[in-house]
């Protein structure tokens, strides 16, 4: 691959991320267990979503084909997509929601806190200014991880089964290949595996208090960085893009 | 490249050429905070005067903050009546914080009924909550507490007075 396509891959994946996970938790809107978390819920798509479209276009500007982040949102295949397996998993209950979240989040905190050392300005700059964002998201959910894990019988059963669920794709979270290990090399990419202590760590912390235990031995699903997803990603697709789509060159 | 910013365009080297465009940009109020102008909420960052064009550095508070699209169209809008040639120009570096905002400007915040934010921004490296003592805008007690990290916009969090029981916005240090 030439250069420019390692750059345009790497960005396509931390775009991507942001926007499949933003549209799950707009799924949410108008559907919160309260009003307040209704808010929090797409406060933070719409960070989110907001992230996703400066890297987006940013990875359309360095493929430098013309396309947009709308190109790249709304016109990819399945295959194309490049987001982390864990974000296009399905909502699940609220704990579920908010376990996801938690998970992510805390990755994508020492992730943007690594990219800001990048030598690739854009996205240093991007990197620094998601962080702030993410930081609010970590707090946010580790208190109702916390909450929720040592709360009531019930809301431990759910969180548990929440963990059982998800936690087969945060293999995925750390998995690294070519584009990584090039970009790397320039001091434009981070190298996951630094991270990969600080996230086990934070988790371990946060799951202490909440009661909770991480399974052992669990067998990880991996793929994202092949464009290989489970089947849920075709359907949250398939509505996503379904006015484009249906409409080839409408605007807002 | 990004043009060298400027925390208070008013302080810098005075350019007749940029001076009335900085005016009319100063005119402009936030949609979702109408009583500071985008000036003083520290969005737009630079004036450039190339040839016929005026280019306009705007940087967004918060990344996906729905307010930026009106603000761009309306600072267009503004100087194409004004006879100029406009081009918004959208940078990231330096990140956007709430240390732009000036004194006055957190004064009329706190009049209008928000909380300004505390000086010397946020603590981005502390993952835990930690919260902070903020003031009522409304009757100044400082018995008060975090209902939600997120409120009416991405920009503000939802706080309650024990003393006067009022709900009130606070703009989060960011």
């Amino acid at each position: 691959m030439e250069n420019n396509s390692y750059l345009f891959e790497y960005s396509l994946r931390i775009g991507d991320t942001s926007l499949i996970l933003g549209q799950r938790l707009g799924e949410w809107c108008g559907h919160g267990p309260i009003l307040e978390e209704d808010i929090a819920l797409t406060n933070i798509a719409l960070d989110l979503i907001g992230q996703s479209r400066a890297f987006l276009t940013y990875a359309g500007q360095v493929e430098g084909n013309g396309r947009t982040e709308d190109d790249l949102a709304y016109l990819r295949g399945e295959r194309e997509f490049r987001n982390l397996l864990i974000v296009e998993q399905p909502n699940g209950d609220y704990g579920q929601t908010i376990l996801r979240q938690f998970l992510v989040s805390i990755f994508q905190y020492y992730f943007f806190d690594e990219l800001t050392k990048s030598q690739d300005k854009t996205l240093a700059a991007l990197a620094e200014k998601s962080l702030k964002e993410v930081a609010y998201h970590v707090r946010h959910c580790g208190e109702w991880v916390k909450r929720l894990g040592s709360g009531t019988v019930e809301s431990h059963q759910r969180m548990t089964y929440a963990v059982d669920e998800l936690w087969r794709f945060t293999g995925d979270l750390f998995d690294s290949d070519e584009t990584d290990r090039e970009l790397i090399s320039k001091g434009i990419a981070v190298d996951l595996s630094k991270i990969k202590l600080l996230w086990d760590n934070k988790v371990n912390e946060i799951f202490t208090l909440a009661t909770l235990s991480i399974p052992e031995n669990s067998y990880m699903i991996r793929g994202s960085r092949e464009g290989k997803h489970t089947e849920h990603l075709g359907h949250l697709l398939a509505e996503m893009q379904s006015l484009p789509r249906a409409f080839p060159g409408t605007i807002w | 490249m990004i043009p060298a910013m400027k925390s208070n365009p008013g302080a810098s080297v005075k350019n007749p050429e940029t001076e009335s465009v900085w005016k009319i940009l100063s005119e402009i109020p936030d949609p979702e905070v109408p009583v500071i102008s985008i000036v003083e909420l520290g969005i737009a960052r630079d004036v450039e005067i190339k040839d016929d064009k005026v280019i306009v550095s705007i940087t967004p508070t918060y990344s996906g903050c729905p307010a930026m699209n009106a603000i761009e169209k309306e600072i267009v809008s503004l100087l194409k009546a004004n006879g100029m040639n406009p081009e918004i120009k959208i940078v990231y570096s330096p990140v956007w914080t709430t240390d732009w905002i000036s004194d006055a400007a957190k004064a009329k915040l706190l009049a209008y009924g928000i909380a300004p934010p505390e000086k010397s921004s946020m603590d981005k490296n502390s993952l835990s909550v930690h919260p902070k003592i903020i003031q009522c805008p409304k009757c100044r007690s400082e018995n008060t507490e975090l209902i939600s990290q997120f409120g009416s916009t991405a920009c503000k969090a939802l706080y309650r007075c024990k003393d006067c029981k009022e709900p009130f916005d606070y703009f989060k240090c960011h």
